[in-house]
């Protein structure tokens, strides 16, 4: 599980993936061909941005004829938003903790 | 008091306490104060000091929080980094004066700040990214299967 969360964070800490995975998110499936001519760096580059996402869960693929078509799998997200809940609840209840050992200190 | 910021990719608290700002500073980077509140810590207020925090291991964790120093302007802004469950992370604190005492604000972001400032493609930042993502987001949580 833990190793899951990193490589989500760690595939989605490069903006040129972040931009891919946003784009399959909102368009659907897509081709190489089609997110190389968005993402703007060499279809190689893209290919290998790709396989990251793919470790991560973040995306998954299928070949058809010379194409390859990826999609977005979004449950893979999961960890970041567990992320993002726990540390709000955490946070929140130091706050209150803080609160009590400033009441507490000499003036 | 607290948000989970779908625009920032951040948590951010803020809480104003009827406290000066040299007295929050002094729970914030005191060790003996710091173990009510927070954790068991070996923190010093130097810049490039590396400490722990220390908490009771559960399953899947260990309980241990990997820090190092990076900013103590008294009293003001104090951060740290925050390395835990192979995830790291920034924890930012600003103090600010008011009438009644002091405003406190954390900040923890989940990804180091040097990998937002390299990037090359320049068009897509973390605010934007997660601004697209909050419909999908809202899918997942609606879907109850993460």
């Amino acid at each position: 599980m833990q190793a899951v969360a990193d490589s989500v964070f760690k595939a989605l800490a490069d903006p040129t993936r972040r931009a891919l995975f946003e784009r399959l998110t909102r368009d659907g499936e897509l081709t190489v061909h089609v997110l190389t001519g968005f993402a703007g760096v060499s279809q190689p580059a893209v290919s290998k941005h790709l396989t990251v996402l793919k470790r991560a869960r973040l995306v998954s693929h299928r070949q058809q004829g010379r194409e390859t078509h990826y999609r977005a799998e979004p449950k893979a997200l999961g960890p970041l938003v567990d992320w993002m809940s726990f540390y709000g609840v955490f946070w929140r209840e130091r706050f209150s903790r803080l609160e009590a050992a400033l009441e507490r200190m000499e003036p | 008091m607290s948000e989970v910021s779908t625009a920032t990719r951040s948590v951010v608290v803020e809480k104003e306490f009827a406290y000066p700002p040299e007295k929050v500073w002094r729970a914030l980077t005191e060790s003996d104060l710091i173990v009510q509140w927070l954790m068991e810590n070996d923190f010093r207020p130097e810049v490039g000091h590396v400490f722990q925090l220390r908490s009771t291991p559960m399953p899947h964790w260990n309980g241990i929080i990997d820090c190092k120093v990076v900013t103590v302007e008294p009293p003001e802004r104090l951060s740290y980094t925050w390395g835990s469950m192979g995830m790291e992370s920034v924890v930012a604190w600003t103090l600010a004066p008011t009438p009644g005492g002091t405003l406190v604000r954390m900040e923890q972001s989940g990804f180091r700040e040097d990998q937002e400032a390299n990037y090359k493609g320049a068009m897509y930042g973390w605010q934007k990214f997660f601004g697209g993502l909050e419909r999908v987001v809202g899918e997942i949580s609606e879907g109850g299967d993460v």
